[in-house]
């Protein structure tokens, strides 16, 4: 189950996307999901999902890889159609079968949503799917430097981010390193009752906690120990750059929304 | 040599809310280009003097003076480019990412320009030999070498002092020996002077001095020669005896002559393999 998932995952190719800048994949993300908004006819819902399949196959991720990863999701885009199709009333009957009738608008509905909903999904992850964490984090943290003047600590997010990730797979350790003291003491993690289950998680969140707060304390020490006083004159040693790639990706977001705009009904 | 760089004098401390003082009326000097070490057992200060050195803490009574800087709220943030500390847990000092955004932590904390840190950042792994794992994670290094991370981190900076506090206490013994190479190395490339808290007596016994700390007092200071004549004093304030001077006491008490406590396995052996011919 972990492994098909693909949210939060990095999966390194050499590709255009690869190649563009955190800030450029960020901002083209969100102004696609702006302006999925506009398509409401078959053929802007066509063009927007050209576009979103061209997108997915420049990042040269698997295609096979991203259904796989997507197939809850896939449920999920099912069960908005399925409830478009028998609450929306609307245009002509097309079926009926007993107290149950389907509406044309409802079929119309039901499709353009899920579709929108899909692209929706498939975009966002197409961006954690080429950019590493560590990425994401310094586009954001630029991204919203103009926050800054309205004393919103962009720097301690970004900071924030940055340490819980490069903490994820300690603590991942830790806890396997507690489950397996805990397990050596008799408590059962797997098997049982649901009750009994979830009982058993608390020996095991406790010294989590405890550890962590101790790492916290310890991490903050060293930090001040190396000269750490807030954002104020620190210098930057990642770099970001903004290339070609980038504006071309740009330029291209911008047609297609001016089509959508022109081919809307 | 013997020019101070560290000097305390008559320091006190106690933490917030607690009774007894953690340091009580503590005075020495440390000096350029120098190995100290400074044992003692759980709770005996030690940890609390390093804590002190780099203005982590400020004494309640007395003063520090780093390379000719009065130790205040105001000039401790020059005094923590002058002094590098490195820490025990090996997981709890790693900031970045990866090695090199970690080794270029403390530089982005300092403002320096940045084709002035790439620069850096490569020397200083080169020098404690971790250039090849630039863009590793910190999960896929061993504890020695996320240390050796730590250290490189330290000496981009820099400093005229090391600090190790208890920096190879979590390692196994290659981990440890890994360390304790790099900093030998370092000291004798830079002329800094380190400073290595533990109660790794072994580790101490390579030190040019030694202090012993008790129960927040400085208890004796001397070369490791010195020290380790204490014997059963050194057990009863907690500490142990390195392995060859307990060997070489057993000998004497066996009537092998042997002129001196030996410090290192290597001259108590070369020492025992040679003394029939030079009798």
């Amino acid at each position: 189950m972990m492994e098909k998932m693909i949210f939060g995952r990095y999966i390194p190719a050499e590709s255009p996307l690869h190649r563009m800048d955190p800030r450029s994949k960020i901002l083209l993300v969100f102004l696609f999901v702006c302006v999925v908004f506009i398509a409401n006819n078959a053929i802007t819902y066509g063009l927007l999902a050209v576009y979103t399949f061209l997108m997915v196959l420049s990042s040269k991720v698997p295609i096979r890889f991203i259904l796989g990863g997507l197939r809850i999701v896939l449920w999920l885009v099912l069960f908005t159609l399925v409830l478009h199709l028998f609450f929306t009333k609307e245009g002509d009957v097309l079926f009926q079968w007993g107290s149950i009738s389907i509406y044309e608008g409802g079929l119309k509905q039901g499709i353009f949503i899920s579709v929108r909903f899909f692209l929706l999904i498939l975009m966002t992850s197409l961006l954690t799917l080429t950019t590493t964490p560590i990425e994401i984090t310094d586009g954001i943290e630029v991204l919203l430097d103009p926050l800054k003047k309205i004393k919103f600590p962009v720097h301690e997010l970004a900071l924030m981010m940055s340490i819980s990730l490069r903490f994820i797979p300690t603590l991942m350790e830790e806890t396997d390193k507690i489950m397996k003291a805990q397990t050596a003491r008799g408590v059962e993690f797997s098997g049982g009752p649901i009750k009994d289950r979830v009982k058993a998680i608390i020996p095991l969140l406790i010294p989590l906690f405890i550890g962590s707060f101790k790492r916290a304390e310890e991490l903050a020490t060293a930090m001040e120990a190396r000269g750490y006083r807030g954002g104020e004159g620190r210098t930057k040693y990642r770099q970001l750059r903004w290339g070609f790639v980038d504006t071309v990706m740009l330029l291209i977001l911008a047609f297609v929304t001016a089509a959508l705009v022109l081919f809307r009904s | 040599m013997k020019n101070p760089v560290v000097t305390i004098e008559n320091v006190s401390f106690k933490y917030d809310g607690q009774e007894q003082y953690a340091l009580k009326d503590v005075s020495f000097q440390i000096y350029d280009d120098e190995w100290l070490a400074i044992v003692g057992h759980n709770g005996s200060g030690k940890s609390t003097l390093a804590k002190l050195l780099n203005g982590l803490q400020f004494p309640e009574e007395g003063r520090i003076q780093i390379g000719g800087i009065d130790l205040t709220e105001e000039t401790v943030w020059d005094i923590r480019k002058l002094i590098g500390m490195v820490f025990q847990n090996p997981d709890n000092q790693f900031v970045g990412t990866t090695v090199q955004d970690d080794v270029a932590f403390g530089l982005e904390n300092n403002g320096i320009p940045r084709e002035d840190m790439v620069e850096r950042v490569q020397s200083s792994l080169k020098s404690v030999k971790m250039e090849q794992f630039l863009d590793q994670e910190p999960h896929h290094l061993s504890g020695g070498q996320k240390q050796r991370v730590a250290i490189a981190g330290v000496i981009a900076l820099r400093p005229k002092i090391i600090v190790l506090d208890e920096a190879t206490s979590m390692l196994d013994p290659r981990g440890r020996e890994e360390v304790l190479d790099t900093i030998r190395q370092l000291k004798n490339d830079h002329q800094m002077t380190v400073i290595s808290i533990t109660h790794d007596l072994e580790e101490a016994a390579k030190a040019d001095r030694i202090i012993v700390m008790n129960g927040g007092e400085l208890y004796r200071e001397g070369t490791p020669e010195e020290i380790f004549q204490m014997d059963e004093e050194l057990v009863k304030l907690g500490l142990d005896i390195p392995f060859p001077v307990k060997m070489s006491k057993m000998l004497k008490a066996k009537g092998i002559p042997l002129n001196k406590h030996y410090l290192s396995e290597e001259e108590l052996v070369t020492q025992l393999w040679t003394s029939h011919s030079n009798k």
